[in-house]
């Protein structure tokens, strides 16, 4: 068995429609969808809002507060660059829309769901993540 | 008045081939031997076939898989009725709809559905069809690479969160899923077809691996090279063929749909309850009347979830209804009796199916259960798709 070559991680690349979201990512704001005719916010990209099928939308910061919708603790190594465990967790937007993403700065078993988190951010050379950390 | 479609159909073929790590065969190729097993079974003849519905499996997704080239390999000539569908895990039984519907309304006579899948190759995981991290790009597009950069993948993810979801919300155990996957293993000891024959016990459950919490490995549902092909009638057609004929009473389909934000409960309510709803009211009939359950089982949390939205018991009480061990062989309500995919085979939605005919024929030798009532269902996407179909060996 040769060893493998070093993997990194599945990093994000910005494309023109998402752009703002990893701009604002850069920055430090969450910044997501939100429909300009009812309102609605709404993850990830998509032209069209699914509440109202309007096309016209534009990008806002979001609160960057949410709760632990649901998690699962990954045991099973499927990708070479992700040392297990590790979390993978669905958080809640105050705003209403669901960001999957994984929690810091707690430990696998102390992760509830409905914990109250708010975004923290994993900076990488050309793109910054949105991972959340207990509130 | 009843319904115009109770028993209107019913199905009149079976053809199933050894299933599991079985190689040096593609998915045409499987599809063909079921298929020509299904005809041998239901006493037709080649051109008394009229109809072809397929769904590809996995490898309709990551190659290899079944396409309508099938109808020229299989030599059907002058078909009336023919279509890939692919609504996931739902899709056997809403192959079984659309073909009921057609040969209600005089569009086809005699229709094969099939399902193919090979996605094992010698050496080759069992996981590793359904996970799909080998084909993630090293540098995912846009916002949708949000998955991929928290190691979200495959089925497996989905389905461990919203097993999570509902013991948060109603505190369902660890043990309320091992009490299934024991009883269905104790089904497969009597299923020569089953791939997974050896009785576990509750310490073998605990004891066996993590794949992603709060899932074990005995919690998901196989992956299985082979293929079923089943053959719809009207009920009257089969009622003269060489098998019993199993007539499907109700159909319904549930498609919730989730818009990934607040105020949806896609992890805990399921289409099953939209499609209880037209099935039992086309059947005439109620949870009560159910005498056996062949239920999707990808995971052990779909039977329990399944059964809640069915009405069996109230939503969030699907681990104490489980917990005495009524789905396993001699319990009150027998489910999944032929080890289902968690012990026997994993052919999506035909898992499910290809045992109730089994059951509503009386051909399930030592494991037959009680079969006046039938309800048989298929579920796909992580509990986003729904069919159901209430079938019985009884015409009334």
């Amino acid at each position: 068995m040769t060893q493998p070559a070093q993997v990194t991680k599945p990093l994000p690349e910005a494309d023109d429609a998402s752009k703002p979201f990893w701009d604002g990512a850069m920055e430090g704001r969450l910044v997501i969808l939100r429909c300009a005719d009812c309102k609605a916010w709404r993850m990830p990209w998509r032209h069209h809002c699914d509440q109202c099928l309007s096309d016209r939308s534009t990008w806002e910061q979001a609160s960057g507060r949410g709760v632990v919708r649901t998690f699962g603790i990954m045991h099973q190594k499927y990708h070479p660059a992700f040392e297990v465990p590790y979390n993978v967790t669905i958080v809640e937007l105050a705003e209403g829309p669901r960001i999957t993403t994984n929690l810091v700065g707690v430990s696998n078993a102390d992760i509830r769901v409905g914990m109250p988190v708010v975004v923290d951010w994993e900076r990488h050379s050309d793109i910054t993540l949105p991972k959340f950390r207990p509130a | 008045m009843a319904h115009a479609l109770r028993n209107a159909g019913a199905i009149s073929g079976l053809g199933i081939t050894p299933m599991g790590r079985i190689y040096g065969k593609s998915a045409t190729e499987f599809a063909a031997d079921a298929v020509r097993a299904a005809i041998a079974d239901s006493g037709l003849k080649h051109d008394d076939i009229d109809g072809l519905l397929i769904n590809a499996g996995i490898t309709g997704n990551i190659g290899g898989g079944i396409t309508l080239g099938l109808q020229n390999y299989l030599g059907l000539k002058n078909l009336r009725l023919l279509n890939h569908m692919n609504a996931a895990g739902s899709t056997a039984a809403q192959m079984v709809q659309y073909a009921t519907m057609a040969i209600a309304n005089g569009m086809a006579r005699h229709v094969v559905c099939v399902f193919s899948d090979a996605p094992l190759t010698e050496g080759s995981k069992t996981g590793a069809a359904y996970g799909g991290a080998g084909r993630i790009a090293p540098r995912p597009r846009g916002m949708a690479g949000l998955y991929a950069a928290a190691g979200y993948f495959g089925a497996n993810t989905g389905y461990a969160l919203a097993a999570q979801r509902h013991m948060a919300m109603y505190g369902t155990t660890q043990d309320h899923f091992g009490i299934i996957a024991v009883g269905q293993r104790q089904w497969a000891t009597m299923n020569p077809m089953a791939q997974m024959r050896e009785p576990i016990t509750m310490e073998d459950y605990h004891a066996s691996r993590w794949v992603i919490e709060p899932l074990h490995l005995l919690d998901c549902c196989l992956v299985s090279n082979g293929a079923v092909a089943v053959i719809v009638s009207s009920a009257d057609e089969a009622k003269s063929m060489a098998q019993p004929p199993v007539y499907i009473r109700g159909m319904g389909q549930g498609h919730p749909g989730d818009t990934g934000r607040a105020g949806n409960d896609a992890e805990t309510e399921t289409g099953a309850k939209i499609a209880a709803r037209t099935a039992f009211g086309m059947a005439g009939v109620g949870p009560e009347d159910v005498t056996q359950c062949q239920l999707y089982d990808c995971y052990t949390y779909t039977v329990l979830v399944t059964l809640e939205d069915y009405g069996f018991c109230k939503k969030g009480e699907g681990g104490p209804f489980v917990e005495d061990g009524k789905l396993g062989p001699g319990g009150s309500l027998p489910t999944n009796t032929g080890g289902g995919e968690l012990s026997a085979y994993y052919m999506w939605g035909m898992t499910p199916l290809s045992e109730a005919v089994i059951q509503g024929r009386g051909q399930g030798g030592d494991r037959q259960a009680k079969n006046d009532v039938i309800l048989c269902t298929g579920n796909g996407g992580t509990l986003a798709y729904h069919g159901a179909l209430i079938l019985s060996p009884h015409a009334n």
